[in-house]
């Protein structure tokens, strides 16, 4: 009995996907911030991806993935009324949101999905955001309807301009923090790069400044030490104390150097995955 | 009697085993287990003693004279079932008990001689009952006059504390769900203890034994994500058993620990025994792989992760321990067959730093030369620095196989369940109950990392007290 398809969009064909899961039990307890592991199939790899958003009543659960290798590209064959083999969760500390006035959530990637859904758990705080999301180009935007349901400032940034303003999300960032002067916290989730540049555009703001890790992870429950990380010195669990932290303290430089861990064996994966039939019988 | 003492006593039946250098190069079972004629032969060198001191030294508290006896008389059947009175994964007890410290340990033969090979025997039993497809799993099923299908019990964890409670209460005609976070059931059977020791299939059949009685597992369920303590007696399970582990693994703390090709042995037997990794890329999830694997520890676990970096490929494997070979905690028979399969022992060193190339990958450890000082608080003598004696061990990858500490997700979750000192469940010694009344504890979450049989022992505590309150 595996996790059934409800629904599959691709946001950005061939490239980002959005899929709606039936998963009751997870869709109770998913707040956001939280994440979920899972696994296409009997051969597949458990992976963690974020909860872009969670119906309660309909118990289900939204994911946005980026094909990036073997386990996205054979989610990407999944279809419709197909199902995940296993989808585990609600997983990781949820965002800490309270009343704190001026959240500025900056996304990136499909990043943008996981933190519309931390935007949506501040307007419903009553806190003021501003979203800034950005893509390399006015087609590659995404969520861009749906935070501007529920968030009447969403800045946007593109690389070639398209849309928005020309550049990238913390030059919108860096214009906000000079003018409003009352901004509690910034809230970074996207590629490292992206979370790394907004961390050196806040600091000397002296803005609390959170970010969420994307460490490899295998069992995702504390178990394995996997996705380890250095905040403040001290080796973290991006699992059990994450996947959150104040983006002022992470060492960057060692989590993108172990993401990159398992190029070698992923490129394997991916290249084997590429010769194989996925017609599925057509 | 005369002749009893001058009797000659047998020596103990030597286990058949896969040659070293052809076992280093696969993942199949190590120990290929007793013919009949050899268990029998082993069987008959049992002294019948009339207090069989063996059994105390049993943790579940088999009546190990009596399916001993049975073997002797030919009955197979009487001998499983003498077994799964108290023990409900007895082919896994055979194989990974530390017998040597318990049945064994206590043997009256053991005194002058070898004792009787009491998990070998158990695991003949096991094995070949099993394999009689004839039998049913469990054969006073329907003679059970406890029936009860208003009394329901959760578990939460799927390792051997929990199907021991599993067992030993749906045994008793109660329905018993456990809950297990990962998506295979089995716990530390599953993604610990790898292939080469114990097959997934005899995991595999054990389960299928507690399918038969009634248990469900309920995979993917995260014991204070997924569900609550609380939820679980909201819904109206009359009692809760919380089996979910060791948890966090414990690293080192020295520089470097975070390079690429560092790994906690949690994570490497993870991804090789439940992942499948040793499969890839028939299986996805990878492993990690280098020519020269040096691996912090010398308990199970680290003769595990050893021995399984070798079979995945590495050229050399060193275990790097800090006391001496004497004050190893693994398993005599474990260090033995590490040994024989060409893993090195580095005793008397200890890793000061974790040095990697320019692309943050591990190249060598730096490791402080030790001496053995006077006994500390575990009563083994501690290893003392030799200051200033140094020395480079070049690996490209380590594997920390130093212990763990208790995993936060179900802790946090019940602010209610009182820790003790070490942040563990804190039970009475008893009945393994909780702070919170109906919601009992056992296995690694309350004693730390420890055997198998320990958390065995600890689940049918529980589970006789539960029993006892609902029946």
């Amino acid at each position: 009995m595996g996790y059934k398809i409800l629904r599959k969009e691709e946001l950005i064909p061939g490239q980002t996907t959005m899929m709606v899961i039936d998963a009751p039990q997870i869709a109770q307890k998913a707040k956001p911030g939280n994440f979920v592991m899972l696994r296409v199939d009997r051969h597949g790899e458990r992976i963690p991806l974020t909860i872009a958003d969670c119906d309660k009543e309909k118990g289900t659960i939204t994911i946005v993935y980026l094909v990036v290798g073997k386990t996205t590209a054979a989610m990407n064959k999944l279809q419709e009324s197909g199902e995940f083999k296993d989808v585990c969760g609600p997983l990781g500390k949820p965002t800490h949101i309270e009343k704190s006035g001026t959240v500025v959530c900056v996304g990136g990637g499909t990043g943008i999905a996981a933190m519309h859904h931390i935007a949506k758990g501040h307007v419903e705080a009553g806190n003021r955001v501003i979203a800034i999301i950005g893509a390399r180009s006015k087609n590659l935007l995404l969520f861009c309807t749906e935070l501007s349901s529920f968030c009447p400032e969403v800045r946007i940034a593109t690389d070639d301009g398209s849309e928005g303003h020309k550049g990238f999300v913390t030059e919108v960032l860096k214009d906000i923090l000079e003018t409003e002067d009352d901004v509690a916290e910034v809230v970074a989730i996207g590629p490292v790069p992206m979370m790394e540049a907004v961390c050196r555009v806040t600091l000397p703001f002296g803005t609390k400044t959170t970010v969420s890790l994307n460490s490899i992870m295998v069992d995702g429950i504390g178990m394995c030490g996997a996705c380890r990380c250095t905040v403040d010195g001290k080796t973290l669990f991006a699992c059990v104390d994450g996947p959150e932290f104040d983006g002022h303290k992470v060492d960057f430089a060692e989590l993108k150097t172990r993401l990159w861990q398992f190029k070698k064996q992923e490129e394997e994966s991916m290249e084997l995955f590429s010769k194989e039939c996925h017609c599925n019988g057509r | 009697m005369a002749d009893k003492k001058t009797k000659k006593v047998r020596a103990r039946t030597p286990m058949p085993h896969q040659d070293p250098k052809v076992r280093a190069g696969n993942f199949e079972e190590v120990a290929l287990g007793y013919s009949r004629e050899q268990a029998l032969v082993e069987a008959e060198r049992c002294l019948q003693c009339k207090k069989p001191t063996c059994q105390d030294g049993c943790p579940v508290n088999i009546d190990i004279r009596w399916f001993i006896a049975c073997l002797v008389d030919d009955d197979l059947e009487g001998a499983f079932n003498a077994i799964r009175r108290t023990n409900s994964l007895p082919a896994v007890c055979g194989r990974v008990c530390p017998q040597e410290t318990q049945c064994e340990g206590s043997c009256i033969l053991g005194k002058k001689h070898e004792p009787v090979a009491i998990g070998r025997l158990e695991r003949y039993v096991a094995d070949t009952y099993a394999a009689r497809s004839a039998c049913e799993e469990v054969t006073d099923l329907a003679a059970c006059a406890l029936e009860r299908d208003d009394l329901k019990v959760a578990c939460i964890g799927s390792g051997p504390s929990s199907l021991t409670v599993a067992g030993y209460l749906a045994g008793r005609g109660i329905k018993v769900d456990v809950f297990e976070a990962l998506h295979e059931p089995g716990g530390v059977l599953i993604y610990g203890i790898p292939e080469f020791r114990l097959p997934k299939s005899v995991v595999a059949r054990e389960l299928d034994g507690l399918r038969k009685l009634g248990v469900t597992f309920r995979t993917n369920w995260v014991g204070g994500k997924t569900i609550t303590i609380q939820d679980l007696l909201d819904q109206g399970y009359d009692a809760v058993f919380i089996g979910v582990g060791a948890g966090l693994p414990r690293f080192l703390n020295v520089p470097g620990e975070n390079l690429v090709g560092v790994f906690s042995a949690n994570e490497y037997l993870t991804r090789v025994n439940l992942g499948r990794a040793y499969e890839f890329p028939t299986y996805d999830t990878p492993a990690y792989r280098a020519r020269r694997v040096a691996v912090i520890g010398a308990g199970n676990v680290a003769m595990d992760a050893a021995r399984t970096a070798l079979r995945m490929g590495a050229e050399e494997v060193s275990i790097v321990y800090r006391r001496s070979e004497d004050e190893m905690p693994a398993r005599r028979e474990e260090i033995e067959h590490a040994v024989e399969e060409g893993i090195k022992i580095r005793c008397l060193c200890g890793p000061l730093s974790f040095h990697g190339d320019n692309q943050g990958r591990l190249k060598a450890i730096t490791v402080q030369k030790m001496e053995l000082g006077e006994p500390d608080e575990s009563g083994r003598c501690a290893p003392v620095c030799l200051e200033g004696e140094t020395e480079q061990i070049p690996c490209g990858m380590a594997i920390i196989a130093v212990g763990t500490r208790p995993n936060p997700v179900l802790l946090e979750a019940t602010p209610d369940l009182e820790l003790n000192k070490w942040g563990y469940v804190q039970t009475d010694p008893e009945t393994g109950e909780t702070s919170i009344p109906n919601v009992f504890a056992g296995g690694d979450i309350v004693t730390g990392a420890a055997t198998v049989i320990s958390a065995m022992g600890a689940g049918r505590r529980a589970a006789r007290e539960i029993a006892k309150r609902l029946l």
